[in-house]
């Protein structure tokens, strides 16, 4: 591929001082709504009566259930995100290479179980595995390959999105001249179009190793009490036995095991990165063709096996009333419930999931291009570099941490003000941005690093300034991905439950907390109710995302 | 080339006015408004487990006679709940709160952060149900977790449907029983605690091994097992005997016939509280709101709201309890301070039995 020429005019102090201010803000914005919070429970646990006392590291670190549940972590980890990466490839050249009818409805689709809360995943994905269901015959209820098949469940549309954002835009010239020049297509996808991909690919591993070891609800639902990781224990030591010393040192030996992964990210994916050839995605794609045929065999099996089964039993059991089929659980949505169950409807419980998904993905997207305009950057000390790859881990650090850790940090810090967010319902909105930032970096930085490096010292020879030359060059191969990460940003939103579930107000709950509570009620229509209100957040995922595809299309009409 | 860059700006920016504007109408910023002093006092902030529920209009009745406006906190279950106030001790998010259960009440008690108060609604046989004698904790209701059994499941095989804990590990009825883990969920726990009392210190590790050589499944939630596992609610689950609560059979009668029942003499008896937190804003609002939860009108809600029972023998229960959910006439009970002293022990050792 082309590589960047270095030229005297980057080298100017204006655009440097005004990469730095830009970086500050969501610096400052990570620092006091992660960093702080993170640090002062941490703190909590290795403090004692004003003296830092360590001996908790000695102590959870000699025992053997510490390494038992790390090594645990990591094969649950890696299995997981090896299986999404090899089954969302064939997806992502599927979805956002070819052309066939429906191509939207299906990118929308494979984004549903994304949002879905896992206790429903748990009640829709176990119902099959377990004894009687479709799948019971495999015999897989509780096994570590239910685990990994419920973490590829989740984690497949962050693959296959993440990757499809650059494929989409690769110029198929170079993979044509390598078949012109007699190269097999294995061969040619081999040598020119995976070391292209290649830094999309490592964002998105990334992204899914740190969804994977952080994973609470799938590993416990699906895997049973055997299949602890990490995380369950750090929720087990924080919330049932108060024991924040155990806590602190698991919190730290998670934050060291992200570090460590991130690093690994991110060293290979400098390696690769490099100047690539973008193209507007409608030059790109090609209708459906023979050759096409294995990687669509995969994405169908995938697609129908494993995402569409366990939906389908979810639309099943949301259609299943106390008298036979019908449409009973729907027209309940807009009551609160058999015997009251909710404190709001759960339309008035999708509106106001909707309204604190704007917010947070407002939030999430402002402060994700600010980071990525400055990660884009390609300074040429080695210094420079090092600062900018770190300052680009640092936030992809929220998707590794607990969310319990998160949660109850929150509540020791942001109390007093001018920060008394405690109560506020701005809370919600921000702790969801958080998470939703990590997306929104991945999503965009690929496109963005592509961009030649010429194309923006050429901007400032002719003397346009760092704005100008941002406006003329980067927004508009931003604009044509910002639509990805902006679905990105409000699926995330619209599924965050954690967090939530501990900020959110009882009398204006958001959707995943309104089916959580009704699956925790005994009695059919309860469950049924649950179901239908899944199956609402299920569309009101695809809805949202497939709009903001089109919004993408719209502000890709220019074309450089 | 000037020109078609300021064409393009031109459009992006007015792309993302029309999409900012038609957000900020959605957005959810702006709806914190500030409370003035008055608010203050006039609003009494109530922090429970996210199982609490009340109806609206009993709710409605008690905000007109006071003059009081009560908000309502969340955190999660009564252990969520609980260290959620001990780690706020400094700066409380609420003024009084509900739903402290007898597995977790010690905690709240040693960690000092509720203030005593003593309601005159409080009955003449509270006594049975105080965790100590210095009027802390106010018992609001209570309720049995106890193993249910699918009836129509287990009168299809001619099998008699098991009665005791020891019942449970006859090889009859192997691989029938689905429990919730004590390290995630609070049945869970109480029913471990249950197991204990029954055998004791040095039976109890031995009872879950029969149990699991008899194919005990244990899932993480109650929802799970309930809805999944259990054969008798969905009727799709392949197991007739799941962990749950003497009141849950009631939500599964169809056509006036009762298809599960509470096996009685499985049950722990599961208590819940209600107190002033110390330090709070509004501690008179406080007070208010432990005398309503004591109410007779709360009291009678409390039954088909929350699947508990009442405190108050003056309440009538819903008629359908008095046939469907009976409780148990003696079920197994811990005191609140031995179950905070042994709750992490057993646990581990829990685990280390039937996990493995």
């Amino acid at each position: 591929m082309t590589v960047a020429l270095r030229t005297r005019a980057a080298s100017r102090v204006g655009p440097t001082a005004a990469v730095v201010l830009v970086g500050l803000v969501p610096l400052a914005f990570l620092a006091v709504f992660f960093g702080w919070p993170v640090a002062a429970i941490v703190a909590r646990g290795v403090v004692a009566d004003g003296t830092l006392d360590l001996s908790g590291f000695t102590e959870v670190l000699a025992r053997e259930r510490t390494w038992e549940v790390v090594g645990r972590t990591l094969a649950q980890a890696s299995a997981g995100t090896a299986l999404a990466v090899l089954l969302g490839m064939p997806g992502a050249y599927v979805l956002y290479r070819c052309r066939f009818p429906g191509r939207g409805a299906v990118r929308a689709f494979v984004t549903v179980p994304f949002v879905l809360p896992t206790v429903v995943v748990g009640v829709a994905f176990r119902g099959l595995l377990v004894e009687g269901g479709w799948w019971g015959f495999l015999g897989l209820d509780g096994t570590f390959t239910a685990v990994v098949a419920a973490l590829v469940f989740f984690n497949y549309c962050v693959v296959v999105r993440t990757v499809g954002a650059l494929w989409s835009r690769l110029d198929p010239r170079a993979e044509q001249a390598a078949r012109a020049l007699g190269a097999s297509p294995l061969r040619a996808f081999w040598s020119v179009t995976l070391p292209s991909l290649a830094p999309a690919i490592a964002s998105a591993a990334s992204i899914v190793f740190l969804f994977c070891a952080t994973a609470f609800g799938t590993v416990l639902v699906l895997g049973g009490p055997g299949y602890g990781t990490v995380e369950t224990e750090i929720y087990q030591q924080t919330v049932t036995f108060l024991d924040l010393r155990t806590a602190a040192v698991l919190s730290v030996l998670q934050l060291l095991v992200v570090t460590g992964c991130l690093l690994a990210a991110a060293v290979s994916r400098r390696r690769r990165e490099s100047a690539l050839r973008l193209q507007s995605e409608s030059t790109v794609d090609h209708r459906l063709r023979r050759g096409d045929l294995p990687a669509v065999a995969v994405t169908v099996a995938v697609v129908l096996g494993l995402l569409v089964a366990p939906l389908v039993s979810l639309v099943a059991g949301s259609l299943r009333t106390a008298d036979g089929w019908g449409w009973g659980n729907y027209t309940a949505l807009s009551t609160t419930g058999s015997h009251d169950a909710l404190e709001a409807t759960v339309w008035e419980a999708a509106l106001n999931s909707v309204r604190i998904a704007v917010d947070a993905t407002l939030i999430a997207v402002t402060i994700g291009v600010l980071i990525c305009i400055v990660c884009s950057r390609r300074p040429r000390r080695p210094a420079a570099r090092r600062t900018l790859s770190a300052f680009d881990a640092l936030f992809m650090l929220p998707l590794g941490v607990s969310a319990v850790t998160v949660g109850f940090g929150f509540l020791l810090t942001l109390n007093r003000p001018p920060l008394d967010l405690r109560s506020s319902v701005v809370l919600i909105p921000i702790a969801q941005a958080v998470v939703a930032i990590p997306l929104v970096i991945r999503t965009l930085l690929p496109v963005l690093r592509a961009i030649d490096e010429r194309q923006r010292e050429v901007a400032g020879v002719l003397g346009a300034g760092p704005a100008r030359v941002f406006a003329a060059v980067d927004l508009p191969v931003l604009g044509r991905s910002l639509g990805l990460a902006v679905g990105f940003a409000f699926a995330v939103s619209l599924g965050e439950f954690g967090a939530t579930s501990f900020l959110s107000q009882p009398d204006r709950p958001t959707l995943p907390v309104v089916i959580v509570r009704l699956i925790g009620r005994p009695g059919v229509d309860n469950l049924g109710m649950a179901l239908a209100a899944s199956v609402v957040l299920a569309a009101t995922t695809v809805v949202v995302i497939g709009l903001a595809e089109r919004f993408r299309i719209q502000t890709a009409g220019a074309d450089l | 080339m000037h020109r078609h860059i300021d064409n393009r700006r031109t459009r992006v920016t007015a792309i993302a006015g029309v999409t900012a504007l038609a957000m900020s109408a959605c957005s959810t910023l702006g709806d914190d408004s500030q409370s003035s002093p008055e608010e203050v006092s006039s609003t009494v902030v109530l922090l429970t487990h996210d199982s609490f529920a009340v109806s609206d209009d009993v709710l409605a009745d008690f905000e007109e006679r006071t003059g009081l406006t009560v908000k309502r906190r969340a955190p999660g279950d009564s252990g969520a709940l609980v260290n959620q106030m001990v780690l706020t001790k400094d700066a409380p998010l609420g003024d009084a709160v509900y739903g402290i259960d007898n597995t977790f009440a010690s905690r709240a008690l040693d960690a000092d952060i509720l203030a005593p108060y003593e309601s005159p609604e409080i009955g003449q046989d509270a006594d049975r149900f105080a965790v100590d004698d210095t009027d802390r904790l106010s018992a609001i209701d209570y309720s049995d977790v106890c193993i249910n059994a699918d009836t129509e499941w287990f009168a299809e095989q001619d099998l008699a449907v098991p009665r005791t804990l020891t019942d449970l590990a006859d090889p009859a009825y192997e691989d029938l029983l689905v429990v919730t883990n004590p390290a995630t969920s609070s049945p869970g726990l109480a029913f471990l605690v249950a197991t204990v009392d029954a055998f004791g210190d040095g039976g109890w590790s031995d009872y879950w091994g029969q149990l699991r050589d008899n194919g005990v499944k244990v899932v993480d939630g109650w929802s799970d097992a309930y809805f999944v596992d259990f054969s008798g609610s969905e009727g799709e689950g392949p197991r007739p005997l799941v962990l749950s609560y003497a009141s849950s059979p009631p939500s599964e009668v169809r056509q006036g016939e009762a298809s599960t029942q509470a096996l009685l003499d499985t049950c722990f008896r599961q208590v819940e509280y209600a107190g002033v937190v110390a330090g709070g804003q509004n501690p008179e609002g406080a007070e208010q709101l432990i005398d309503f939860l004591l109410s007779q009108e709360f009291q009678e809600d409390v039954p088909g709201q929350m699947y508990v029972y009442p405190v108050s023998p003056q309440a009538q229960l819903p008629p359908q309890w008095e046939r469907f959910a009976p409780l148990a006439e003696d079920p197994y009970e811990m005191s609140t301070q031995e179950i905070d002293a042994n709750r992490e022990a057993w646990i581990q050792e829990w685990t280390e039995v039937v996990v493995g």
